[in-house]
């Protein structure tokens, strides 16, 4: 441990330098004070490839304090290569506390999940944005999507879900799922299965998105309005699921399907890891769990 | 008819740099009046056209338009969110490319449903009850809905656009060279049908054109420049059959007799 | 009686530039008028700018002096001078012309062509398409036409889809460019008869009629357009 600190004596706490993190956190409390404005930053090249986070890494240091517990989840597991990458990364260059529980964190890092268990007052979730625009598919133009958010130009946004309709009679957009924000600004939620909406909905919790390639960073401030974009024909509706988790049965949350064998054998359980052991340490049992306990007995 | 003109025009001009777009134009378009403007590439009309559309800042000049609760309003002093609102809505702008006008990659339905969406309308089985009858007017088969633009032939794309632009019924609309680059045949078609369009919805529509059997087809009126200028304007059927200045009667001997 | 339209000193030159500038003097003093029920007939040798007149008269040409004053709604206008607009709501309402030619209109059917003046002037396109019917009935074009736009007509049936399209409305005054020209014996008396009817109706007629026999039987009288021709001097 002594070693690992020396060895990084040269690096600042949590990797970027004051001014740096300072430039963000101007941004950050920007994006905060116009909730779903996407506010463009000098983002870093940070030692991660785009596309792993490089945005979210630097929301996440730029706002911790040596006193704040970190989790951080990929696809609602905390135990994939990008989130144990992220937690390592962090562990060392800010030498802090991490964690795997939802409860227990303060800052919590995500690449496409919101916890299921319930966000409170004083946490900070922070999203990893790769595309930040909601507009970009629609229009490239970079000036004319400002002009649109500016003046509130957003019939574009349904012309998406419209053809949705059109193609698929439903709105088949399950992920990134468009949102207005406060009754002004339409965000793209990042790529959070559209099941995740209503949770951001006047949330306890504060909620940051950094985009590093694109250079945004916008926010979504506690008890903020946010609503998914629909027709009033086809009204926003989130997945559900046929059966609850095979591991720990739980009804209403994300499922993740696992395929079993190469005999078309497979299995739905949580993608929310953590929410999956908690519930199996409070007794909760799914079917496989059930039959796994019956064979090995 | 009221007796209020719709589009006042005074004394525009636009300079690129020492070059002249367009000098000293000023004209009136009164509430279903066609107005051609005629003259050969360079001669400014699109420049006009451009300007009057607001999308392009003219140097001098005013331009106002009658705005639907009667008021006269200057389009420069106009904010951009505005004047935006006012070309999704009260004005239809038909590029002569169709693609500079549609959106290629979403379907004819969506081309033309965007505007309603555009100012709120969130009920999807009426938007397409909408487009699907616009495409009917505009002589598009109805099960072509779902279909993207780029499968349209260059004749059903210009009629797909002029549909997307009238759905909100605007009140006045420009057109750039709407014939151009269509087969003689098609041109007709399309023609018959704005002359239709125009007269059963009342549209005032400003047209700029180089054909002067366009110009004679469509519109009431005409305008013809040369070098940035007006250099005659008055009633269409006079200007084209007893033209007085030389550069008139140079463009109504040239067209070609069938 | 109520007199429509006065022609009052009007002259026309053509200046044409692409012959180095040279002037034509066309008409110059012309002065007359036409009074509700009458159909005077312009007169003269051909060249001499019967046409041109009646053009004038319509708006179609400018003037370089004078006034063609007409009644409109009540009010006097002076077509040589009144602008565009004012001009159309006059040809929408008050002032009708059966032109020589056809212009055709691609893709109209011929019902729609005469149909036409009705509608824009607010009819609604049912009643205005019966009397179209009506019209081109008495004008003995064939039926099987009616639906077809008349580019493909020929000259006689082009010619009756024009006049059926002129004399469909309430016009008070009506202008006539040789209506007769390429029609049979039997039609020819049809026009006759629906002149007639107009005059007895109170309308204003101007025209042109080559044709002897139809002349002598419309015309209340002749003007004689060569006394305004500045070539009676020559």
């Amino acid at each position: 441990m002594n070693a690992v600190s020396t060895e990084l004596a040269t690096y600042n706490f949590a990797y970027l330098d004051e001014q740096t993190k300072r430039m963000i956190r101007r941004a950050i409390l920007k994006a905060i004070a116009i909730p779903g404005y996407q506010v463009p930053f000098a983002s870093r090249e940070m030692p991660m490839p785009y596309g792993w986070g490089t945005g979210g890494v630097q929301v996440t240091a730029a706002i911790l304090g040596p006193d704040d517990v970190l989790k951080v989840i990929d696809q609602g597991a905390d135990d994939t290569t990008n989130a144990v990458s992220i937690r390592a990364f962090f562990k060392k260059v800010a030498n802090m506390a991490v964690t795997t529980k939802t409860g227990e964190a303060t800052i919590i890092q995500t690449r496409h999940r919101i916890p299921e268990e319930k966000l409170t007052a004083g946490q900070t979730l922070v999203y990893q944005v790769p595309i930040p625009e909601p507009l970009r598919f629609l229009e490239p133009r970079e000036t004319e999507t400002r002009k649109m958010h500016a003046l509130e130009e957003y019939g574009l946004m349904h012309v998406k879900l419209y053809e949705d309709i059109a193609r698929n009679g439903h709105i088949a957009t399950t992920y990134a799922y468009p949102v207005k924000v406060e009754g002004r600004y339409v965000m793209d939620p990042s790529p959070t299965p559209k099941f995740d909406n209503p949770k951001m909905h006047m949330s306890e919790a504060l909620q940051l998105f950094g985009a590093g390639r694109e250079k945004r960073i916008y926010a979504v401030p506690p008890y903020t309005e946010v609503v998914s974009l629909d027709f009033e024909d086809h009204p926003f509706e989130i997945q559900t699921f046929d059966k609850p988790c095979a591991l720990c049965g739980a009804e209403n949350v994300y499922l993740d399907e696992v395929v079993l064998d190469d005999k078309g054998g497979r299995m739905f359980v949580c993608s929310d890891t953590d929410h999956c052991e908690d519930r199996r340490d409070h007794g909760h049992c799914g079917t496989m769990l059930a039959y796994d306990k019956e064979t090995a007995r | 008819m009221t007796d209020a003109p719709l589009l006042k025009v005074r004394d525009v001009s636009k300079f690129y740099g020492a070059r002249i777009g367009c000098r000293n134009v000023s004209f009136e378009l009164w509430p279903g009046e066609v107005l051609a403007i005629v003259g050969e590439s360079g001669s400014g009309k699109t420049t006009l056209l451009n300007c009057l559309a607001t999308r392009l800042m003219p140097t001098s000049g005013t331009i106002e338009y009658r705005m639907r609760d009667g008021q006269m309003r200057d389009l420069a002093h106009m904010g951009e969110a505005e004047r935006r609102f006012l070309m999704r809505t009260d004005w239809g702008f038909v590029h002569q490319n169709p693609a500079d006008g549609l959106r290629m990659a979403v379907s004819a339905g969506a081309n033309v449903g965007e505007r309603l969406m555009a100012v709120g309308q969130r009920h999807y089985g009426n938007i397409r009850a909408t487009a699907g009858d616009w495409l009917r007017r505009v002589e598009i088969e109805v099960d072509r809905i779902d279909d993207q633009p780029r499968a349209f032939s260059g004749g059903m794309r210009q009629r797909l656009q002029i549909a997307r632009n009238l759905v909100t019924s605007p009140r006045l609309v420009f057109m750039d060279e709407p014939t151009g680059g269509l087969d003689v045949s098609v041109q007709a078609r399309l023609l018959d049908l704005v002359r239709n369009l125009v007269h059963d919805l009342g549209l005032s529509a400003i047209i700029v054109t180089h054909d002067l059997a366009v110009a004679r087809l469509l519109s009431h009126r005409m305008m013809v420049m040369k070098d940035g200028q007006v250099i005659e304007q008055g009633l269409t059927d006079r200007v084209l059959d007893d033209p007085r200045e030389a550069y008139t009667q140079l463009l109504v001997s040239s067209i070609l007799q069938v | 009686m109520a007199t429509p339209l006065v022609v009052s000193e009007v002259a026309k030159s053509f200046t044409m530039h692409l012959r180095d500038g040279v002037c034509l003097p066309v008409v110059s003093d012309v002065s007359f008028s036409v009074k509700a029920g009458e159909c005077v007939v312009l007169g003269g040798p051909s060249g001499i700018g019967k046409s041109s007149l009646l053009k004038m008269v319509y708006g179609n040409y400018g003037v370089d002096g004078g006034q063609i004053l007409v009644e409109h709604e009540g009010r006097t206008i002076d077509l040589a001078s009144a602008d565009p607009r004012t001009v159309l709501a006059v040809r929408r309402v008050t002032l009708g012309y059966v032109s020589q030619f056809l212009r055709v209109v691609p893709r109209v059917a011929a019902i729609d062509v005469v149909a036409e003046p009705l509608v824009a002037g607010g009819e609604l396109p049912a009643s205005a398409r019966e009397r179209a019917e009506a019209m081109l009935a008495r004008l003995n074009l064939p039926r099987e036409l009616w639906q077809l736009p008349p580019a493909t007509f020929s000259g006689g049936e082009q010619q009756r889809v024009n006049i059926a399209r002129g004399f469909i409305t309430d016009h008070r005054i009506l202008l006539l460019d040789e209506p007769t020209a390429s029609l049979d014996i039997k039609n020819r008396e049809v026009v006759v008869d629906m002149i007639e009817e107009k005059k007895r109706a109170g309308v204003a007629l101007l025209g042109i009629f080559h044709d002897e026999d139809v002349r002598t039987k419309v015309a209340d009288r002749i003007v004689d357009v060569s006394a305004f021709s500045p070539r009676r001097a020559a």
